[in-house]
């Protein structure tokens, strides 16, 4: 199981944050060449970024954030950033499905100049507006490359005409159609950034509410940030306890050829179990461990 | 000579008497017996206070060549050291030894008097700035002698640094010469290294900007040792000597390191109830206090007792109840003072109680984890803190090397690169702590057991933190930034590092 639990940008014209990005457990890292990187950066930011993904070694995700192809950046950003392979490239402001079919081509290409494999590097999109939102699934479903749709923060809110509530009923429309549209293509949904680094308590009860609207990650803009995600998206004991017992019951079931499955004299409905089977699936992707072992 | 950590000692060296090098933790014995004051009359009304330094100066009978002490509490906000050493050359004494518990960059005022020969020799455990670089300039007629806070107790006591007179900020003094350190508006809390100094010195000069009417209570230096009260206008600055509660750090590469060390602590076998502790003053271990105690509340353990270098965090603890008692030698932060005036679980102490490896027992031989910082380290986990890069002395050995030898886990934390410069390399350019009583060392990337300590290694694999070799830690340093070509240096010695129990563990060689 895949896991993109935190996806933690990193300005690009940071040498010291470059360096030092991996080391924080995120399950991706973006560096970033778009928004946290002035226009007179750009170039040096895309050099910069190229050497650090050349030189050191990641263990983690490597995702790297384009400016978007309609600027004067997005083509040079992919012609550099494509011959060190990143994993994962992310647009911005993704809008229509054509945007990505013209990205996925010029992977393809790159793909083929540099020998890596075809289709070994993967996209996702963040949709900022309206519009993209409205066409989240086809966006989605343009490519075989793509993994995850995330959802942008400030530059969505200014296209609703809405600004940051501490309940966050403005990404209540947006967040509802891109966890389905996601979904329905079978990629993952992550949730935009909490800026407010030192508001520990909101950005907790936010994680918790994408968490349950079934977000996969969030995107996160320090360190400190990815330990109480973890944590959030983390089975606890208890729940890793029923699913093991539901497990059970389910198995049992099936030794004895009965079509009904019961736990503590409740019925349990195909659902449930699979709930289960993915609970402990993830469980034992985040290592999570009984008695030293992974489960 | 190649001393225990392989350092070449010279067999003799100028100004420096009796070498002896470093062999092993505990392998030197000492002989013979403690030191003490000359005997004295104090009859029945006679008067201690004096009207000025410059009488107090007189009084003492301090001449060419004698030894001078002071106490660093009043860190960076002291103007003790400094006035008494302007008032000392007005009246052309020369040639004086300078023995103070520490300097702080404020006492670059000195620097005049150092370079006009009124300070000729310097022994201390450390200095920064321009101090620093004019210690390791070879410009002293003798090297300077840099001790840790234990060796320095042992020192004194033992006789091998006789002080002729001390003279000791006064935080609040009574007219008759009893001192604390909790009371007044230069308060600086523990005066756990003055008293050292007031019970072996010759002359003992009490400075205060608090004089208060006869009995001053509680007591922490007796009026049975002082001989001289001045009054003065100020002897600190409050900005300077304790900040407001230190910020727990929010820099997320102390947090991992933090994170890390604690981890360990708890996997190491030693986090257990009733388990003693020791937290430096730096950001990666106050924000290990802020872990540990998470772990502590978790897991429903208490510790038995504290030790330090007192700071804020580990005052949360105490009034938790997480911590017993807290013993302490020096206070960093407002809250730390605060609470050594009204908890009586708060216990002052000297530096010999806290260290000295020469008398019955110091309270480091019963620590069970410490977390220290470092300046480098190398592959045979030997410690530096007290030079730089250049090899500039900027940094004090402090209680570095008794708590690395006291306590049974002793926990070195330090990022593997600071800007360019790797800080995991094959030898530190001076030894201060011996790397067999160093047992893991933490970084930002990885943690390395000491390959002394097998059974941690083991219990350590349980934990969830990147385990490797020191080796590999200096390689992975190494490859972001290169092997740093060594300090080219002098034959000249600068300065002379003792071990805690007065060995030759290293020397500082003048760079070139």
């Amino acid at each position: 199981m895949k896991l993109r639990r935190t996806m933690m940008f990193v300005p690009g014209n940071n040498p010291g944050m470059l360096i030092n990005a991996g080391i924080y457990g995120a399950d991706t890292i973006i560096f970033d060449l778009e928004d946290s990187v002035a226009i007179s950066e750009k170039d040096a930011a895309r050099h910069l970024v190229y050497s650090a993904m050349k030189t050191i070694k990641y263990s983690c995700e490597v995702a790297v954030r384009i400016n978007h192809i309609s600027t004067p950046f997005g083509y040079k950003d992919l012609k550099t950033i494509l011959a060190v392979k990143p994993d994962l490239i992310r647009l911005p402001k993704a809008e229509m499905a054509v945007d990505i079919e013209e990205i996925d081509a010029i992977i393809t290409d790159a793909e083929s100049k540099h020998g890596f494999i075809p289709g070994s590097i993967k996209m996702m999109a963040a949709i900022e507006t309206a519009k993209g939102i409205r066409n989240a699934y086809s966006i989605a479903t343009a490519s075989p490359r793509m993994v995850a749709l995330a959802i942008g923060g400030e530059d969505y809110l200014a296209d609703l005409q809405t600004s940051r509530t501490k309940d966050g009923k403005e990404f209540l429309a947006g967040r509802g159609q891109l966890i389905l549209a996601a979904r329905e293509a079978g990629i993952h949904a992550i949730d935009t950034v909490f800026g407010d680094v030192n508001n520990e308590e909101d950005f907790i009860a936010e994680t918790t509410r994408i968490k349950e609207m079934g977000f996969d990650g969030k995107s996160v803009v320090n360190p400190r940030q990815i330990g109480i995600v973890h944590e959030i998206y983390t089975p606890t004991d208890k729940e890793i306890d029923h699913a093991q017992r539901v497990i059970a019951a389910y198995e049992e079931s099936l030794a004895r050829k009965s079509g009904v499955v019961s736990l503590n004299g409740k019925m349990i409905d195909i659902p449930v179990v699979k709930r289960a089977q993915r609970t402990l699936a993830y469980a034992n992707a985040v290592g999570k461990s009984e008695r030293g072992a992974t489960l | 000579m190649i001393n225990g950590v392989g350092r070449e000692i010279p067999e003799s060296i100028a100004g420096i008497k009796n070498i002896k090098p470093y062999s092993e933790p505990f392998s030197y014995i000492p002989t013979g017996c403690l030191t003490g004051p000359n005997i004295i009359i104090n009859k029945p009304r006679s008067e201690k206070i004096l009207t000025s330094i410059d009488q107090a100066i007189e009084a003492s009978g301090l001449k060419d060549g004698m030894t001078i002490s002071f106490h660093h509490h009043f860190r960076n906000g002291d103007y003790v050291l400094n006035m008494v050493i302007a008032a000392i050359a007005k009246k052309g004494i020369r040639d004086l030894t300078l023995a103070p518990s520490s300097l702080n960059s404020i006492n670059e005022e000195i620097i005049p008097y150092i370079e006009q020969g009124v300070i000729t020799a310097v022994e201390t455990s450390g200095a920064r700035g321009k101090l620093g670089q004019l210690l390791t300039s070879g410009k002293l007629s003798k090297p300077t002698i840099i001790r840790s806070h234990g060796g320095r107790a042992r020192a004194i006591e033992c006789g091998e640094l006789q002080i002729d007179v001390a003279f000791i900020g006064a935080p609040a003094c009574d007219t008759y010469g009893n001192i604390n350190g909790v009371e007044g508006k230069s308060a600086c809390g523990s005066l756990g290294y003055a008293m050292v100094d007031a019970a072996y010195a010759n002359k003992v000069v009490a400075i205060t900007d608090h004089l208060v009417p006869y009995p001053l209570f509680p007591i922490s230096i007796p009026q049975t040792q002082v001989d001289y009260i001045v009054p003065v206008e100020a002897i600190g600055d409050p900005k300077g000597i304790a900040s407001g509660a230190l910020r727990i750090s929010k820099d997320p590469r102390e947090l991992l390191i933090a994170q890390y060390a604690t981890t360990a602590i708890e996997y190491s076998g030693y986090f257990k109830q009733d388990y003693s502790i020791q937290l430096g003053s730096g950001g990666a271990s106050l924000a290990a206090a802020r872990f540990l105690r998470e772990k502590m509340k978790k897991q429903g353990i208490t510790a038995s007792f504290g030790l330090g270098g007192v700071t804020a965090p580990f005052i949360e603890m105490l009034e938790e109840g997480l911590i017993k008692a807290v013993y302490d030698v020096q206070d960093f932060d407002i809250p730390s003072i605060e609470s050594m005036k009204r908890n009586k679980n708060h216990q002052e102490m000297s530096a010999s109680f806290y260290a000295n490896p020469h008398n019955r027992g110091p309270i480091v031989n019963q620590l069970d984890v410490v977390i220290l910082s470092a300046t480098e380290v190398d592959v045979d986990f030997n410690v530096n803190v007290i030079t730089d890069s250049n090899g500039v002395i900027m940094g004090a050995v402090g209680g570095h090397q008794d708590t690395a030898a006291g306590a049974a886990l002793s926990i070195v934390v330090a990022p593997l690169l600071r800007g360019r410069l790797p800080m995991v390399i094959d030898q530190v350019h001076t030894v201060c702590t011996p790397g067999e009583t160093v047992d893991i060392i933490v970084t930002e990337r990885g943690v390395a057991v000491n390959p002394l300590r097998k059974d941690l290694k083991e219990n350590l694999k349980a934990a969830n933190i990147p385990l490797m070799d020191i080796e590999e830690l200096r390689d992975i340093a190494y490859e972001f930034a290169g092997k740093p070509d060594p300090i080219q240096v002098s034959d000249k010695v600068t300065a002379v590092v003792e071990y805690r129990d007065g060995t030759l563990i290293d020397v500082i060689r003048t760079t070139v």
